[in-house]
């Protein structure tokens, strides 16, 4: 780099192009647009191609980041493609809901100036023109080496481990409880930040390298993991979220109080916004509350305003400032029209003569001194009740794991919370051939995240079964 | 996709549905339930598990048309398929040798008691049967029954057989079995488990109800099928579906299955003539 002239870094970071608010808030189409080519290419060249770049590290699945970018720069994005899927099996996903912010592109060097490259969107743009050019490439397969690890749920974390390992020449059967492949991605994530269709073209990727199938099919109780052992040689297990959390609080099993798990499965996996094409109903509520500041708090209320509600409301204890949301989440939900009431708790829910919500007693709270998560406390304020009418709640404060496999495997460590126990540098259970991640073991996290413990889980169960 | 093998009417607007699912019936233990999809855009069901045959590799479930999904289920015929069949869902009935026990079905839980029965009675249990149902041709699966119990019970509600009235006269029989009764367990519709546990509660009986709200996956993810117990919320589709009919909140879970009351009819009006819909919602009054 040095011996060649100083080229003037160019400090304008693309936007992407997306619907208009008013125009988005209609219809369930992707919000964003992804870049054109010309711009990807701009943002591309962009990047500085450091020696020892400090994005790389930053990412869960060790993308080869300037390199995928070089493609895009050259021009050459089969190339780049190729790069990119060495390492990532699902970049049309991370491109749209990875935080990237926090992420590889708080490590570009150009962070320092304000105006990262835009990694996450250019990961976007590769995989959206692969799908463009027809049956994506199959990588060379190698030899089989005739083990067989069975891979439980066919979310992120899942399809991690199958695609690493198929790689590597290992049979992989993946076992999935719902009727669709894609856990989170397809009963989770709405359709106008994930289009399905993206998904189903990852897990069809993933078939035609060899991965085997079976949905239906809920480990723990469908076959146990013990008898799934005495088959398989290994068993990861990326079985996901569980039971959804509510507040405690009076009036939560009240008719029009649903746990985000519920409403958002009703309208992406069920897809209850197509009801009656579809059988699944899902409720078009005129007022609705969202309680929780994370982006599945995002999703259900931009769900809500498109299934036609006047107003919803997002109701969050802390401020903006320590809301877990991605910025890019938050800024959607306010251009579309969502009201944010920050420093609210709700009290009760209050309901009519049917058993149906229609009113919500909130408090207010202020910020006091920071607690152990670093972030400052919602204190109450005292004799600031107040209620405000609603006729639908949708609790998106978290979800519990999984309990069907902790539950139903005995010798398996759970931790406090009904978390399987995995060592992170290898994912290992305590039991012998069982490898767990995602949010069966942290809690839930993002998508991401899920895939890092599947990487790191891929690559120790192929030391074991290439070792014993 | 999972092959119907058998798809009858057994008795007036209840349906025998008999499916290939050799990797689930080895696993399924009495009180248990599977998830259904009757096609592609179809919605996720559960229903109780009423018998299994090991060899053959197939599971029965009985239910009443009463909606979008049991009226396609119910429109099956042999040879044809279904896309989802999920399970064994839910915690087994709690079997032990109590002593003497009381079964008592009604509706689609004459068929889902049959296993509870048969293994309350492998046990040394003395076992009661009592079947409910409005009138006599409503009755099914009586010899089955019979089978495995010590007594067979009825009650109609037109005096056509047995008993006279509803289960409310659950207290008579008891006294009529001449020897204390350690358990109830009961399955059919919201009401009949309702009623029962009433009318067991001022005789101190543990009453074992299995509960059917609402659910979509069935595996503990999305929390629909909340059922109140005491102070307690519970999730019937991974605590359940079995719960102690004593404590459960009857009112709430009534409240709870209305939810979609309206949306429910929709599809029909939609896909078939309005006659049809406004049979079935007749129906579905009726039942309520």
């Amino acid at each position: 780099m040095s011996d060649q002239p100083k080229k003037k870094l160019d400090l304008s970071r693309r936007d992407m192009p997306k619907q208009a608010p008013e125009v988005r808030r209609q219809n369930f189409d992707e919000v964003p647009l992804g870049y054109p080519e010309a711009t990807a290419i701009a943002e591309a060249v962009r990047c500085l191609q450091c020696k020892k770049p400090l994005c790389v590290p930053l990412c869960p699945v060790e993308i080869d980041i300037p390199g995928f970018i070089k493609g895009i720069a050259e021009n050459d994005f089969a190339g780049g493609v190729r790069v990119l899927k060495d390492k990532n099996l699902l970049p049309a996903v991370c491109g749209r809901v990875c935080p990237q912010e926090e992420q590889c592109e708080k490590g570009c060097i150009l962070h320092k100036k304000g105006a990262p490259v835009a990694i996450g969107r250019l990961e976007r743009f590769l995989a959206d023109w692969e799908a463009t050019q027809g049956e994506p490439e199959i990588p060379a397969m190698p030899a089989k080496t005739g083990k067989k690890v069975a891979v439980v749920g066919g979310g992120p974390a899942g399809l991690t481990v199958a695609g690493d390992l198929i790689k590597l020449g290992h049979d992989v059967t993946i076992f999935e409880a719902l009727h669709e492949m894609g856990g989170v991605l397809i009963y989770g994530i709405p359709e106008f930040r994930l289009p399905k269709a993206i998904v189903k073209r990852e897990v069809d990727y993933l078939q035609k390298l060899g991965v085997e199938i079976k949905t239906d099919f809920v480990v723990g109780k469908t076959r146990t993991v013990e008898s799934l052992l005495k088959e398989y040689d290994a068993i990861f297990v990326g079985s996901g979220a569980g039971l959804p959390w509510f507040m405690q609080i009076p009036g939560e099993n009240l008719n029009g109080v649903y746990s985000a798990n519920e409403y958002l499965t009703r309208m992406n996996l069920m897809k209850g916004y197509l009801f009656p094409q579809f059988d699944t109903p899902i409720k078009n509520h005129q007022r609705v509350a969202v309680i929780g500041g994370g982006n599945v708090a995002m999703d259900c209320a931009r769900t809500a305003l498109r299934l036609g509600a006047e107003e919803v409301q997002i109701i969050y204890r802390r401020s903006r400032q320590e809301m877990p949301a991605r910025e890019e989440e938050i800024e959607n939900a306010e251009e579309e029209g969502v009201i944010f009431n920050y420093l609210t708790l709700p009290l009760r829910y209050i309901g009519d003569e049917n058993g149906w919500v229609k009113q919500i007693e909130c408090l207010k709270m202020e910020l006091g001194e920071p607690d152990a998560s670093g972030r400052r406390r919602p204190v109450p304020i005292e004799n600031s009740n107040y209620i405000i009418p609603m006729d639908a709640v949708v609790c998106a404060i978290g979800n519990s794991p999984n309990p069907l496999i902790p539950e139903t495997t005995p010798g398996l460590e759970v931790g406090k919370w009904g978390n399987i126990k995995a060592d992170e540098q290898t994912g290992k259970t305590s039991l012998d051939r069982v490898w767990a991640g995602g949010d069966v073991v942290s809690g839930a996290a993002t998508v991401i995240l899920a895939m890092g413990a599947g990487r790191i889980a891929a690559r120790s169960i192929h030391e074991y079964l290439t070792s014993s | 996709m999972f092959n119907v093998i058998e798809s009858n009417m057994i008795v007036p607007n209840l349906h025998l549905l008999t499916l290939e699912a050799p990797e689930i019936v080895p696993e399924i233990q009495p009180g248990q339930f599977v998830i259904l999809r009757a096609e592609q855009d179809g919605e996720r069901i559960p229903l109780s598990i009423s018998d299994w045959d090991l060899e053959a590799g197939t599971l029965s479930v009985i239910f009443m048309n009463v909606g979008v999904t049991t009226g396609k289920l119910a429109a099956l015929k042999p040879g044809m398929q279904i896309p989802t069949v999920v399970g064994p869902l839910g915690i087994k009935t709690e079997i032990e040798n109590f002593g003497t026990v009381l079964c008592v079905g009604g509706c689609y839980g004459i068929g889902s008691i049959f296993p509870i029965a048969r293994a309350l009675k492998e046990l040394g249990n003395r076992v009661i049967s009592v079947i409910e149902a409005r009138s006599n041709y409503l009755f099914y699966w009586e010899d089955k029954l019979k089978q495995v119990s010590d007594q067979l019970l009825y009650i109609t509600r037109d005096g056509t057989k047995g008993y006279k009235g509803h289960v409310r006269r659950l207290p008579q029989i008891i006294q009529s079995v001449g020897s204390k009764v350690d358990r109830v367990i009961v399955n059919g519709c919201s009401l009949l488990v309702k009623l029962s546990s009433d009318v067991t509660r001022p005789l101190e009986i543990k009453t074992i109800v299995s509960l059917a709200p609402i659910m979509i996956d069935g595996t503990g993810m999305c929390g629909v099928c909340r059922v109140s117990l005491g102070e307690t919320t519970r999730f019937a589709c991974v605590h359940g579906p079995d719960f102690d009919g004593h404590e459960v909140n009857w009112e709430e879970l009534a409240q709870r299955r209305k939810m979609y009351f309206n949306e429910e009819s929709v599809p029909l009006q939609t896909s078939r003539c309005e006659e049809h819909a406004e049979k079935i919602l007749a129906e579905h009054l009726n039942l309520e």
